[in-house]
């Protein structure tokens, strides 16, 4: 998909969001951008970094406020809420069920899919400090870690740029 | 239009937006120029997405066939 990525034109998400629901239109267009030829970049900042993270580990940061933080936010692409109906939980594991049987691919699967496509993963840097969170932490599809600066400069070479 | 070389087929039928695209063009990484791919599907959708797909990707939509709910769409890796 990169081989004819250059004149396919390029897509930039920022995913912002750590719910299920918008990380997984997130990835439906990311994966059918790339299914295009079209090169796809994803920026992961702040609550968006928890669809990259590594199951497990539910003590991170270094003082007692990103370590409350992240023990309060815990969550990995197969555990994360809904923006709606989230219902203590029942409402995510419904939905899987719903998708499932739909044979609509999981966020984490959406997640490997995107990554055998060449899509790319950026965590963001101040985020990532803010919460006392290291590259280690995120699964090993991530690309570097950036700053809003190196987004900005991929984001204005891209024809189709979002927000979620 | 039966006489056609069918080099691969892939059996998209019961998936739903994107993966009918997604499936295709993992299916297209491994295929040569000129080769024909074959696409089962049920989904009325990809009608529409996967002509679209073509003409973004700059391959060759060759024909869409319906039997019944199953769609077939041929298209040539150009």
């Amino acid at each position: 998909m990169t081989e004819h990525g250059k004149n396919k034109g390029s897509v930039t998400i920022v995913l912002f969001s750590g719910d299920m629901d918008k990380a997984i239109a997130a990835f439906v267009i990311a994966t059918a951008a790339a299914s295009m030829g079209m090169s796809v970049n994803i920026f992961f900042t702040f609550w968006g970094l928890n669809a990259i993270k590594k199951e497990g580990g539910i003590i991170k940061g270094q003082n007692w406020m990103q370590k409350m933080m992240n023990i309060m936010n815990y969550g990995h692409a197969k555990k994360l809420a809904l923006s709606k109906m989230n219902m203590l939980g029942m409402g995510p594991a419904m939905l899987k069920i719903m998708m499932s049987k739909k044979k609509v691919p999981s966020l984490h699967e959406f997640i490997q899919t995107a990554h055998a496509m060449r899509v790319k993963f950026y965590p963001c840097e101040m985020s990532m400090n803010v919460m006392g969170l290291k590259k280690e932490d995120f699964i090993d599809e991530c690309q570097d870690v950036i700053g809003a600066v190196s987004y900005l400069s991929i984001a204005k070479e891209s024809e189709v740029n979002l927000f979620i | 239009m039966s006489q056609r070389t069918v080099h691969k087929t892939i059996d998209a039928t019961g998936l739903l937006c994107p993966m009918p695209s997604v499936k295709t063009a993992l299916a297209f990484e491994q295929m040569e120029l000129g080769q024909i791919l074959e696409v089962i599907t049920d989904d009325p959708v990809s009608k529409r997405d996967l002509p679209a797909w073509a003409q973004n990707t700059g391959n060759e939509l060759l024909e869409i066939k319906e039997e019944d709910k199953t769609i077939k769409i041929y298209l040539r890796k150009a």
